[in-house]
């Protein structure tokens, strides 16, 4: 290619972690390590009634008798979660601030990492709501959803104020005891998001968070709980970014969705968490659990862009409970240099005529492995139940991998499903095609790999598309030389 | 306007263009022909840059610029333009979306803004209907599932879209029915002008009715063994091409 040796490293060094600052944020930190005592004093500096202090206890006895799982086609040092600490929170954080409150470091850093709230603010159809270490600093557009009866707010928040909603939902979706770290999570959350919507309300604006990861050595466990009651309609973004640290950071989150009858959500993510730098130094270990039930005639759609983290374990999944149901997951991953990521979802069908789909997009650069994993269950009375999977890898380069595991366990001969999965390079004839229009090879690898894309990227809302698409040539810069 | 001297270009240490000679100037119309194999398709791929060949000797000029250090990407934003024999698709680019892309990178380099979107709209529906292509055709993912002919009049719409100074098509012809020819031959004869160039890469003499050229060359192996006005290309057609191989190896 067009590329000198000198010109590719450059480029190389052009594209490191543009949000890899750290903001000096005064904030309380607890000691490294966990066992009861911490996983108490967590829920006491958060004000919490007893039930929850118990169900964390409960999910912490879980969890030290798990272990980690070994699965996955990822490899990595395992966390020490000894050498970690559960809580750092912003000192100067209060919940019942008003953004012109907000510590004017904290809006600094929005601004650099282009989630700037008042900008946010002026897009006035998001209100967004930031989780940074931890502990939920602003949220916006309250009002407006609380005439709609909508609840939109803090996990600790909800705890406190609405206990009926949570003590019913929590862990209903995702049990303490589901996996080695929904059990950590559950054990020692420090925030998340809540959101309720009433019965039969469309809910009128985007709902978006933005998490990040600020203090070193610090483990974010959040936890995020949607329930949208009957016939509700909401839409709900939610972002991630981390700074650059050498240490890996720890990021283990657990997502409930409860779509109940005629409810539909639809939760789109973008994702890009430092993912280590270019020799595979750092990065984030991303261990998620989303999880969303769906009750009769109710839609999930989970959408998500993801190009960060070093090692990215997550499979938002769908249990089809309710007749009629339907699961959708629309999901671009993207992995460079070191970057590790086994991704899928699992699409569980119990209720008749239910449908899912599966879009799965995996593009792989520099010495990077890409896996998509995917389960999709029949159970033996889920009469009519669809499923259409589509798994494209795009690979760029010679060194690294892309890996299709589709499982398909039908127990009813009803079941109708299709599986299509397809391997491509992006090639040099192509990027010659695009050359000789006039396109440089930069431009013209973010063409191709969003024409790749492209049927994911349209399932995101508007705004969120115009980032991802940003956040996809950002990730892949310099990668083909 | 394109001048190519004593041009010798290899491919994996074979070589394949072994001293080619010529000259367009603007308002001409050359026309190349030449065996299977003879070199046609690389001779257009190294003006345009690409760098799987190698030139090993020679030089091309366009407007008196050597090329020799020249970007594909640069070429193309200075008017070089190649309407490939085998177009390659990207799926999920629409075709406007590309085009987009590609004027606007151009008007980059130059230092201009954007186009801005109701100028692109403008130039799309002139352009188009310049093709007699279909509106709908222009929002499929580029060259994806396109026929032969549909392939190749896309390349042409792209050219009229980016009004190149030196055109060079190779084998536009060939995958194109009569109508079709004669829709793509029209709309070439109509972007040409005193200050354009354009060579046509073919077999036939078929399309030498249509663009009629001012010059034909005929590539054996490597190099133009014989040159002439657009007679030759009617000789050739009766001929064949193996007399000139004889007459070369004498
Ligand atoms: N990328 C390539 N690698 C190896 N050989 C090539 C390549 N491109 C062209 N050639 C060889 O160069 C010669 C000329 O090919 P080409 O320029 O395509 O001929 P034409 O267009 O006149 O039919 C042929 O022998 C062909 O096999
Ligand atoms: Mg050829």
């Amino acid at each position: 290619m067009a590329y000198t040796e000198e010109e590719l490293k450059k480029e190389l060094e052009t594209k490191e972690y543009e949000y890899g600052f750290y903001t000096d944020i005064e904030s309380e930190t607890f000691p490294n390590g966990l066992n009861e005592e911490i996983v108490i004093a967590i829920s006491k500096k958060k004000g919490e009634p007893e039930w929850m202090t118990l169900w964390r206890l409960e999910a912490f006895k879980y969890w030290k008798e798990m272990e980690e799982p070994e699965w996955a086609n990822v490899h990595y040092e395992k966390p020490d979660f000894q050498a970690i600490s559960y809580y750092s929170a912003p000192k100067k954080a209060d919940p019942n601030k008003t953004l012109d409150d907000v510590d004017p470091e904290l809006l600094e850093m929005y601004k650099k990492l282009g989630i700037s709230v008042d900008e946010q603010k002026k897009l006035q159809n998001v209100a967004v709501d930031i989780v940074m270490d931890s502990v939920s600093v602003a949220t916006t557009f309250k009002k407006t959803l609380a005439e709609k009866g909508i609840i939109f707010c803090s996990i600790s928040e909800a705890i406190k104020d609405h206990p009926e909603l949570v003590k019913k939902y929590i862990g209903s979706v995702v049990p303490q005891r589901d996996n080695f770290y929904a059990a950590l999570n559950s054990a020692v959350f420090s925030d998340g998001s809540f959101c309720y919507i009433p019965k039969g309300v469309r809910c009128p604006m985007e709902l978006s968070t933005y998490f990040r990861i600020n203090q070193a050595g610090t483990g974010q466990f959040e936890r995020t709980l949607v329930i949208a009651d009957e016939d509700s309609y909401v839409s709900y973004l939610e972002g991630c970014t981390a700074p650059s640290r050498d240490e890996n950071q720890l990021h283990a989150a657990v997502v409930e969705l409860v779509a109940l009858d005629g409810a539909e959500i639809k939760y789109s993510t973008v994702q890009n968490w430092f993912p280590g730098n270019k020799d595979g130094k750092g990065g984030v270990f991303n261990f998620v659990t989303k999880r969303a039930i769906c009750e009769k005639n109710a839609k999930v759609s989970w959408t998500q862009v993801e190009t960060g983290s070093a090692v990215t374990w997550k499979y938002p999944s769908c249990i089809l409970k309710g007749d009629n149901s339907i699961g959708e997951f629309y999901s671009i991953a993207v992995t460079n240099n070191y970057q590790q990521a086994d991704t899928g979802t699992k699409m569980v069908h119990i209720g008749k005529n239910t449908k899912s789909t599966i879009i799965s997009k995996g593009i792989s650069a520099g010495k990077s492995q890409n896996s998509y994993r995917g389960l999709v269950q029949v159970n033996s009375r889920a009469d009519g139940a669809r499923n259409f999977s589509q798994c494209d890898s795009l690979l760029m380069g010679n060194e690294c991998g892309a890996h299709t595991f589709p499982y398909i366990e039908a127990k009813n001969k009803s079941a109708m499903i299709e599986h299509e999965a397809t391997t491509s390079k992006i090639g040099e004839d192509q990027i010659f095609y695009c050359n000789q229009r006039g396109i440089d090879t930069e431009k013209a690898i973010a063409l191709i790999v969003n024409g790749f894309s492209k049927e994911v990227l349209n399932k995101l809302p508007m705004e969120f598309a115009v980032e991802a698409q940003k956040l996809l040539e950002i990730s892949l810069e310099g990668s083909v030389g | 306007m394109l001048k190519i001297n004593d041009l010798h270009a290899n491919v994996d240490d074979k070589e394949i263009l072994k001293g080619i000679n010529l000259e367009v100037k603007a308002g001409e119309v050359h026309a190349i022909m030449g065996p299977n194999g003879s070199g046609k398709s690389t001779l257009a791929s190294v003006i345009a840059g690409n760098e799987n060949f190698e030139v090993t000797q020679g030089s091309i000029e366009l407007s008196g610029e050597d090329l020799e250090d020249v970007s594909p990407e640069e070429r193309a934003h200075k008017g070089v333009f190649l309407s490939f024999q085998y177009p390659v698709e990207i799926p999920g680019v629409s075709v406007t979306n590309f085009m987009k892309t590609a004027i606007n990178e151009s008007r980059k380099a130059k230092g201009l803004e954007d186009m801005p979107a109701k100028d692109m709209l403008k130039l799309i529906r002139e352009k188009s209907e310049l093709l007699e292509i279909d509106r709908k055709f222009l929002s499929r993912s580029l060259n994806e599932g396109f026929s032969g002919g549909e392939k190749k009049r896309n390349e042409i719409f792209q050219m009229a879209m980016l009004e190149p100074k030196v055109a060079i098509l190779d084998e536009t012809d060939s995958g194109l029915d009569i109508d079709a020819l004669r829709i793509v031959a029209s709309g070439v004869n109509k972007l040409k002008s005193k200050d354009n160039a354009v060579i046509l890469i073919t077999h036939y003499q078929r399309l030498l009715e249509y663009i009629v050229p001012d010059y034909v060359h005929v590539l054996h192996n490597g190099k133009i063994v014989k040159s002439g006005g657009k007679e030759l290309a009617l000789e050739l057609e009766e001929k064949g091409y193996d007399w000139l191989k004889q007459e070369t190896a004498v």
